[in-house]
C-alpha cells in the first residue's frame, strides 16, 4: 500500500490547550473509576494487602493514563497516515514471536521486550482495526460493493489472525476476526456477504476441530460438560461458578471470599478477577462493575456517531468492538457461558500487556473524539 | 461534487443503522451476562453457596487417649506411649501407588505391607488417612520429612500406642490389642482412624468401650490443598477411662517368679471375691501384639504344648481331687446321711459288686468321723458318703460353691467347667453307675474345674457367702462393686456344718498327722485352713500297685497334678487361695507349700492390717483411682 496518503489539510484549532479542553474528562473518569475497582479486586486477591498486585496495578494505570491521554493529542490525520505502517508493525511483532517468542501455557504468545513482557496479538487487533478502518475512509457505496475492493481488507484480517492461530491461540484468532468483521459490518458490507461466510465457518467448524490442539478440544469438551472432570480441566469452571453463586446477591463482603482467599479459585489475579469481585460483592458489585463497563462500551459507540469522518466512526466502532470482546468472553468465561480461554478483563485484571494495550486503544478512541471534526481526504480520491 | 456528498451521506446513514444495531447487539449480550449472574447468584445462590461450604470446611475425628489400666495400687499395667507413625491420606494425592513406590523407597517396605496399606485406602473414605507405617525411628522419621515434597499425600504424625510395663506377667488378665477387623466396625467412627486398637482379650476387651471413649470432631477451614487454615470448631471427645483393677502386679509379678510351667496360683480376697494374684505359666508378651505378630511367633505361641496363650487359671480344666471332699461332706450333712460324729471303718478299699476302691492309704485308716476323715483325706469315708448322696446332690452342692458354672468375672471367653450329674452322662449316651458315683465321692472322675472355681469354692467355705470372684476395682476412680462381705448373699448353709469343714481344714495344716502340716504359717501370721489333692492323670494297674508304685518311677507327664486350697487366717479370713501343680504328683510335698509361699508373700506384700484393710504399700505409696489431670 502506499504510505505517502495525501491528506487535505485544514487547520482548525490545533493547540495543545485547545485539544485539552477537548478531551472527554468524564470519560477518563470513567476510566479512573474502573481502574478502581481493579485496584480493590487485585487488593484482595493479594490476599488484603497492595502487594503483590494491586500496587504494580495502580503504578501501571498511572503510566497507561499518560499515554492514553498522549495518544489523545495526537492529531488523527496522522494516525490515518501511519496506519498501515504500524499494521506492517503489528505483523512484524506477530512473527518475531513466532520466531523466538516465550513459551507460556504451551504457546507462543509473549514477547520479552528487556523486562517488558509484551502479547503482540493485543496489540495487533488494535492496529488491524486502525488499518480497516484507513482502508474503509472514503470508501463509495459501489467501491464497498465490489468483491474485488474487499480482497485486500480480507487477508489484512487473515494474516494476523492465521499468525495468532499459530501460537497457537484459537481464541485470541477468533476474537480478531469477529473485531475485524465488526469493522466491515459498520462499513456498510452487503449482509448477503456475512451470510455467505456464516454459512462457510459452519460447514468449515467441524474439520477445524479435527485440527485443533488437545487442550483446545478439551476446553469445548469441558465447555460441553463442566463436571465430566471436576479436578481436571473442567475444575476452574465448577469452583469459579461456585464462587459466584455463593457471593449472592450482596456478597461475602471485602476479602471475605472464601473461595478467592483458600485458593479455589484458579488465576483469581488476572482471568477470574470477576469472579473475585462477584463473590465479594455478590450481584451488586457484579452488575455495578459490568454497567460500569457498558459505558465504556457506550462511549465509544458515541464517540462513532458524533465522528464526521468515516476513519473515525470506523475506528471508534472498532476499538469499542475490541473492549467489548475483552468484557463479553471473559465474563461469559466465568460464570461458564463459553469456554474458558485466557482473557483478561481489561483494567481490572493484573497483567502489564493487557492494561498497555487497553490503555492505546482508548488513546486512539479520545483521539478520534478530539477530532472528531477534522476533515480527512484519502488518496483514493484521484481513483 | 454533489454526488460524492450524496455518496457520502449514503454510507454515512448506513454506518450510523449499523452502529447503532452493532451496539445495540452488544448492549444486549451484556444484558445476557447480566442475566446469566442473577442466576447464579440469586436463583441458584443457595446451592453455590453450600458447595462453597463444604468446598472449605473439613471435619476430622480426634482420637481420645485410650483409658489406662490400673493395679490396686495405682500402678499402670496397660498404658500409652508416643508413637511416630507415617499416614498417607488418599485424596491428598493423585496417585496411591507411585506414592507408595516412592515412600518405600525411603522407608523399605514389604509386599505384604503394600498390600495392607492399600487394602486399608480402598476399605476407608478417601479423607481418612491411613496407617502406612508405625514405630518410625527418629531417623526414618527426618527422612521422610526431608522427602516430603515428592511423598503428596503421606504425612508423619505423632501417635500413641499401647505398652504393657509388666510384659507377660499381667497378659492373662490385662488382655491386648489389636487393630480393628472388619467385624469390630460397630458404627464408632472412632473405629476408622488410623492407628487405632480395639480389646481383643482380657480386660481390654472387657472394657473396650469405657477405656475407648468417644470421638472428638475438630471442623476447620481448609485451602484448596487441603492445609488447615485454621479450626472453626471443636468437640471434644469422652476421654477413655482408666480402668483399676483388683489385683496386685508387684505380688503376681513375685509369685510368677516361684512358679514352674504349669502351674497355676489364683489368690482372692475372700471376703469380697476381688482377685488379688493369678499368676500361670508360661504366658505371652502383649506388646508383641501392637506391632504385629509375626508368623514365626504366632507358630511358636500355638504349637507350643504348655499352651502360653491360655489363661490356665480360668480356663485349665482339672479334676478337683480331694480338695473337693469339703463340697461332700456338706453335701451329706445338708442331705442328712450322716451326722458329724458317725464314724465310718476304714479297712484300706471299699468293695462294691466286684470292684475294689482303694483308699490312698492302702492298710486303712480306721474307724473315721467327719472330722478326721476330712484331716486324714480318707477315701473310704467319702466312697462311702457318696454313696449314700448319689452325684446329683453333690452335684447340686459343688454348683453353690460356683464349681461347673460360669464366674462373673471379667474376663472373655473363661471357661465354665464341668460337674458331671447323672443327666449329663444320660446326654452322653451313658448310663451312671454306682461306681461313678463313688469316685466321684473324692473328686475323681469327669470333673472339669478350673483354679478359679476352687479358689472361689475355698472363699466361699471360708465367708458362707456366695462371694464372686472379679478383677475391676473402679472405672475412672468409681467404685463399681460392693468390697464388703455382707454386699454377697448367702449361700443358705448352716454355720455349724460350714465350721465343722473350716475347722477340719485347720487340722489339716495345724494338727499332727494333717496332710498338709509342713506347710502352716509362721506363726506371727496366724493359721492357715486347707487341703490337699492329688489327682490321677492315667490310671494305676493292679500289676503297678502290686510291685508298689512310686511316682519319681513314671515320666513326668503321667505323674498326678497336685493341688491345694487354702484361706487364712483361719478365724478371721482373708486370703483365698488355690494352686494346681501339674504332674506335681503330691498336694501335701508340691502344692502346700506353694500355697504357704502365696500367703506368706500376700501377707508380707499386702499387709492386712487389724480391721481387715491392705496398707499402702511402701514403694508405691500413691493414691489409687484416677492419677491423671
Amino acid at each position: 500500500m502506499r504510505f505517502e496518503r495525501r491528506l487535505l489539510l485544514r487547520e482548525r484549532g490545533t493547540g495543545v490547550l485547545e485539544k485539552l479542553w477537548q478531551i472527554p474528562w468524564i470519560f477518563v473518569l470513567l476510566l479512573c473509576a474502573v481502574g478502581g475497582v481493579g485496584y480493590v479486586a487485585l487488593y484482595s486477591a493479594g490476599g488484603g494487602g497492595p502487594d503483590p498486585y494491586a500496587a504494580k496495578h495502580a503504578i501501571r494505570f498511572g503510566f497507561g493514563l499518560v499515554l492514553m491521554l498522549s495518544i489523545a493529542l495526537v492529531d488523527i490525520r496522522l494516525i490515518a497516515r501511519f496506519a498501515w505502517l504500524g499494521y506492517a508493525l503489528g505483523i512484524g511483532l506477530l512473527v518475531m514471536v513466532a520466531l523466538h517468542g516465550q513459551v507460556g501455557g504451551g504457546a507462543q504468545r509473549w514477547l520479552d521486550l528487556g523486562g517488558f513482557q509484551l502479547q503482540p496479538s493485543e496489540l495487533m487487533k488494535i492496529l488491524l482495526v486502525v488499518a480497516l478502518a484507513s482502508w474503509f475512509h472514503k470508501a463509495s457505496w459501489e467501491q464497498i460493493g465490489n468483491p474485488l475492493f474487499l480482497i485486500p481488507p480480507i487477508l489484512a484480517v487473515l494474516l494476523p489472525a492465521g499468525l495468532i492461530l499459530k501460537q497457537p491461540n484459537l481464541g485470541t484468532a477468533l476474537i480478531t476476526m469477529m473485531v475485524g468483521g465488526a469493522v466491515f459490518f459498520a462499513a456498510g458490507v452487503r449482509l448477503w456477504k456475512f451470510a455467505i461466510v456464516l454459512g462457510a465457518v459452519a460447514i468449515a467448524a467441524p474439520i477445524a476441530y479435527d485440527h485443533l490442539h488437545d487442550y483446545q478440544r478439551a476446553r469445548i469438551t469441558t465447555f460441553l460438560d463442566p463436571e465430566s472432570d471436576p479436578l481436571g480441566a473442567g475444575y476452574n469452571i465448577i469452583q469459579s461458578k461456585i464462587a459466584l453463586g455463593s457471593g449472592g446477591f450482596w456478597g461475602k463482603g471485602f476479602l471475605q471470599g472464601t473461595q478467592g482467599h483458600l485458593n479455589f479459585l484458579p488465576e483469581k489475579q488476572t482471568d477470574f478477577i470477576f469472579t473475585m469481585l462477584a463473590e465479594e460483592f455478590g450481584l451488586v458489585g457484579a452488575l455495578s462493575v459490568l454497567g460500569l463497563l457498558a459505558c465504556v462500551i457506550a462511549f465509544g459507540f458515541l464517540v462513532a456517531l458524533r465522528s464526521r469522518h468515516q476513519f473515525g466512526r470506523l475506528l471508534a466502532v472498532g476499538l469499542a468492538t475490541n473492549f467489548f470482546m475483552y468484557v463479553f468472553v471473559n465474563i461469559a468465561m466465568v460464570t461458564g457461558a463459553i469456554p474458558v480461554g485466557g482473557v483478561p478483563l481489561p483494567l481490572i485484571s493484573h497483567g502489564g500487556s493487557a492494561m498497555l494495550t487497553a490503555m492505546v486503544g482508548f488513546g486512539l478512541l479520545m483521539s478520534a473524539h478530539v477530532h472528531r471534526d477534522s476533515e480527512l481526504g484519502a488518496a483514493r480520491d484521484q481513483r | 461534487m454533489s454526488r460524492k456528498q450524496r455518496e457520502e451521506e449514503r454510507v454515512r446513514g448506513i454506518f450510523s443503522r449499523r452502529a447503532l444495531a452493532l451496539g445495540l447487539g452488544q448492549m444486549g449480550l451484556l444484558g445476557f451476562l447480566a442475566h446469566r449472574l442473577h442466576r447464579l447468584q440469586v436463583e441458584e445462590g443457595e446451592r453455590y453457596a453450600t458447595l462453597a461450604e463444604e468446598n472449605r470446611l473439613s471435619a476430622r475425628l480426634l482420637a481420645p487417649p485410650r483409658g489406662r489400666v490400673l493395679d490396686r495400687n495405682g500402678h499402670v499395667i496397660a498404658g500409652n506411649q508416643l508413637n511416630w507413625r507415617a499416614l498417607l491420606t488418599a485424596e491428598q494425592t493423585t496417585d496411591v501407588g507411585a506414592t507408595l513406590e516412592t515412600f518405600s523407597r525411603i522407608v523399605p517396605m514389604t509386599d505384604q505391607e503394600r498390600a495392607r496399606v492399600e487394602r486399608d485406602v480402598r476399605r476407608r473414605r478417601r479423607f481418612v488417612p491411613v496407617t502406612v507405617r508405625d514405630f518410625l525411628t527418629w531417623e526414618e522419621m527426618a527422612r521422610i520429612e526431608l522427602n516430603a515434597p515428592d511423598l503428596p499425600g503421606i504425612s508423619v504424625d505423632v501417635g500413641t500406642t499401647r505398652i504393657y510395663p509388666e510384659a507377660e506377667h499381667l497378659a492373662h488378665i490385662v488382655g491386648y490389642v489389636a487393630p480393628p477387623a472388619e467385624r469390630d466396625m460397630d458404627g464408632d467412627p472412632l473405629l476408622e482412624l488410623p492407628g487405632i486398637r480395639v480389646g481383643r482379650s482380657g480386660i481390654e476387651r472387657h472394657h473396650d468401650l469405657v477405656l475407648r471413649g468417644r470421638a472428638g470432631a475438630v471442623q476447620m477451614e481448609v485451602n484448596a490443598v487441603g492445609r488447615i487454615i485454621r479450626e472453626l470448631d471443636r468437640r471434644e471427645g469422652v476421654q477413655g477411662q482408666d480402668v483399676q483393677l483388683s489385683v496386685d502386679a508387684a505380688l503376681t509379678k513375685t509369685l510368677r517368679g516361684k512358679i514352674e510351667e504349669g502351674t497355676s496360683v489364683v489368690l482372692m480376697d475372700a471376703r469380697n471375691g476381688e482377685v488379688l494374684a493369678m499368676a500361670t505359666q508360661p504366658s505371652f508378651d502383649p506388646n508383641l501384639f501392637n506391632s504385629g505378630v509375626s508368623a514365626a511367633q504366632w507358630r511358636e505361641w500355638t504349637r507350643n504344648r504348655a499352651t502360653p496363650l491360655i489363661n490356665k487359671a480360668t480356663n485349665g480344666l482339672y479334676a478337683p481331687g480331694s480338695t473337693f471332699k469339703m463340697v461332700v461332706a456338706l453335701a451329706a450333712l445338708e442331705a442328712r446321711v450322716t451326722t458329724p460324729g458317725e464314724r465310718v471303718y476304714c479297712p484300706g478299699h471299699m468293695d462294691l459288686g466286684e470292684s475294689r476302691f482303694h483308699c490312698w492309704n492302702r492298710s486303712g485308716h480306721g474307724a473315721m468321723d467327719m472330722r478326721t476323715a476330712l484331716k486324714l483325706s480318707c477315701d473310704v469315708y467319702f466312697y462311702e458318703m457318696a454313696k449314700r448322696l448319689g452325684i446329683d446332690k453333690i452335684a447340686a452342692m459343688g454348683r453353690r460353691f460356683g464349681l461347673g458354672v460360669p464366674l462373673d468375672i471379667e474376663l472373655p471367653g473363661i471357661r465354665a467347667g464341668l460337674m458331671p450329674t447323672r443327666e449329663w452322662r444320660q446326654q452322653q449316651g451313658r448310663p451312671w453307675a454306682l461306681g461313678d458315683t463313688v469316685v466321684h465321692g473324692i473328686g475323681q472322675g469327669f470333673y472339669q474345674l478350673t483354679p478359679l472355681q476352687l479358689a472361689t469354692m475355698t472363699a466361699r467355705l471360708a465367708t458362707g457367702r456366695a462371694v464372686q470372684p472379679h478383677l475391676t476395682r473402679s472405672i475412672g476412680g468409681r467404685h463399681v462393686r460392693g468390697v464388703r462381705a455382707e454386699d454377697w448373699p448367702s449361700l443358705g448353709i448352716p454355720e455349724r456344718d460350714l465350721r465343722l469343714v473350716r475347722e477340719a481344714m485347720w487340722s489339716v495344716v495345724n494338727e499332727q498327722g494333717g496332710t498338709a502340716r509342713a506347710a502352716r504359717l509362721p506363726p506371727e501370721l496366724g493359721a492357715m485352713a486347707g487341703k490337699t489333692g492329688t489327682t490321677q492323670v492315667r490310671r494305676v494297674t493292679r500289676e503297678q500297685r502290686e510291685r508298689g508304685f512310686r511316682v519319681e518311677q513314671v515320666p513326668r507327664e503321667w505323674r498326678p497334678h497336685a493341688l491345694f486350697v487354702a484361706f487364712a487366717p483361719y478365724d478371721n479370713p482373708i486370703f483365698a487361695v488355690s494352686v494346681i501343680v501339674e504332674h506335681g504328683s503330691s498336694g501335701s510335698a508340691a502344692a502346700a507349700p506353694l500355697a504357704r509361699e502365696v500367703l506368706v508373700e500376700a501377707f508380707q506384700q499386702l499387709r492386712p492390717g487389724p480391721g481387715g484393710n491392705f496398707g499402702p504399700r511402701v514403694a508405691e505409696a500413691r493414691p489409687p483411682g484416677g492419677t491423671r489431670p
